[in-house]
């Protein structure tokens, strides 16, 4: 432990309402944390700039699973045990049911929060490329009140999104329509558990004689965000899945992807798994098989 | 800059403990530096070796990763609390019989997610053994043996005892 505890203040009130004032009052200021896996992690080397913390550990408003008739929402911070352990998300939403049994471990899945993957702004996060292929919508909170935007406009850049320094994720808002939808979702990661992404790729699609009349694609790992594959989608979207289909938007995702070098990875590793991870999305597809290819 | 502390209260293996610290202090240090209870480790200190596992209101967690002040007003139980009095618990027995245990600092985390998982499953295939230990890295002896222990402890007599 690098880190010194007496450094930094940490508070925890009681309720979201607390949160947000507080929020509200000196923007900025306080930096959120919620179970802590990334935070801490950054805390034990001696590296977390944050001088004041603010804990969302427990708050019952942000951890809920509403589920109606037309869609489910996701409170920020429920945790990937509860996504995983849910058997409406398992039934409709199974690619965020398999990201979710991605993240870590048990321990912190236990631990880990909805909200935290996305905040945390990481292109390599296990959650964002189920959440972009279900057209998820993002819900933020502050004391001026809550807005709802696409989630596929949250992010902006490396660690850059649209969310004020006193907003919260307050949930994800899920359509279920998805249900008859075939999907795809694999990670390609250097072991099976504990791995972080070296590219990841999530399909949702719907194929009716042979046309593909919906798709929808994105990936971790390949930019610098989570990232939904527009172009290529459009490349697909209306054709048949014909060899020359998938040529093309094969080619087009390589246009469309930005990948880089870090230590898990290579950019050109990460292009030519990309676009062998496509093939073989696109060959389930059109083979008609479904679900996810991953386990 | 130094943060006030905290007063927390815990009900450390179902004795309840008060304590006073910064409340970025780990729970892992609360642990094993404010309470003695040494028999938790600390391997990597960012959540990827699960040296440092222990249950917090029943749920497996890193305790390098739980600032004290988030633990306040939970139940937390540590590889201590598994034997009672001289009686060691089934997980216990089967890691010292099947050879489950060799240099042991990863012991005390294979048992506490071990408890863990058959609290929650008390006859877990090979497969969901292996999820369930996936956080938990062992570098002697070759996890088959691990493997092994939790088996012969599901077959055994008394082990859903932590199911709590």
């Amino acid at each position: 432990m690098r880190g010194n505890p007496e450094a930094h203040e940490l508070v925890a009130p009681p309720t979201l309402a607390d949160v947000l004032v507080r929020l509200a009052d000196a923007p900025g200021t306080w930096t959120p944390i919620a179970g802590g896996t990334e935070l801490m992690v950054v805390h034990a080397a001696g590296r977390l700039s944050a001088h004041k913390l603010i804990s969302l550990c427990g708050l019952s408003e942000l951890s809920f699973i509403r589920v109606d008739q037309e869609s489910i929402s996701i409170g920020g911070g429920v945790t990937f045990g509860q996504i995983r352990r849910h058997p409406i998300i398992a039934s409709d939403f199974p690619l965020l049911a398999t990201a979710a049994g991605w993240i870590g471990s048990i321990a912190n899945q236990n631990r880990a929060t909805l909200a935290g993957n996305i905040v945390n702004g990481s292109p390599a996060a296990d959650a964002p490329p189920a959440l972009l292929v279900y057209d998820a919508e993002i819900e933020l909170i502050s004391r001026r009140g809550s807005r709802c935007i696409a989630y596929n406009d949250f992010h902006l850049g490396y660690k850059q999104s649209v969310l004020e320094p006193d907003e919260l994720v307050f949930a994800l808002h899920l359509p279920r329509r998805f249900a008859n939808h075939m999907q795809y979702l694999r990670k390609v990661g250097t072991r099976k558990a504990m791995a972080i992404t070296k590219v990841a790729l999530a399909a949702t699609a719907i194929i009716e004689g042979g046309l593909v009349t919906e798709i929808r694609l994105a990936a971790a790992s390949v930019a610098d965000r989570p990232l939904r594959l527009a172009a290529t989608e459009a490349a697909i979207l209306d054709r048949t899945m014909s060899p020359h289909t998938m040529a093309a938007a094969r080619r087009t995702l390589l246009n469309e992807v930005r990948p880089i070098d870090d230590i898990r990875s290579t950019a050109l590793y990460r292009r030519h798994v990309a676009a062998n991870l496509l093939d073989e999305c696109l060959s389930e597809l059109s083979r008609g098989l479904t679900g996810d290819l991953s386990a | 800059m130094s943060a006030t502390w905290s007063q927390i209260q815990l009900v450390i293996n179902g004795h309840a403990t008060n304590v006073e610290a910064p409340p970025m202090k780990r729970l892992l240090d609360v642990l094993r530096e404010d309470l003695g209870l040494t028999g938790t480790k600390e391997g990597c200190g960012e959540g990827e070796c699960g040296s440092c596992s222990v249950r917090m209101n029943g749920e497996l967690v890193n305790s390098c990763l739980v600032p004290i002040l988030q633990a306040n007003g939970a139940r937390i139980d540590t590889v201590e609390g598994l034997a009672i009095d001289a009686e060691l618990h089934p997980l216990q027995k089967a890691f010292l019989e099947c050879g489950g245990a060799q240099c042991g600092i990863c012991t005390p985390g294979m048992l506490m997610a071990a408890t863990h998982l058959l609290a929650r499953n008390p006859h877990p295939s090979l497969d969901e053994i292996r999820e369930g230990l996936a956080g938990n890295l062992c570098r002697c002896t070759g996890f088959v043996k691990i493997f092994d222990s939790v088996i012969a402890a599901a077959a055994m007599k008394g082990v859903a005892r932590d199911a709590r």
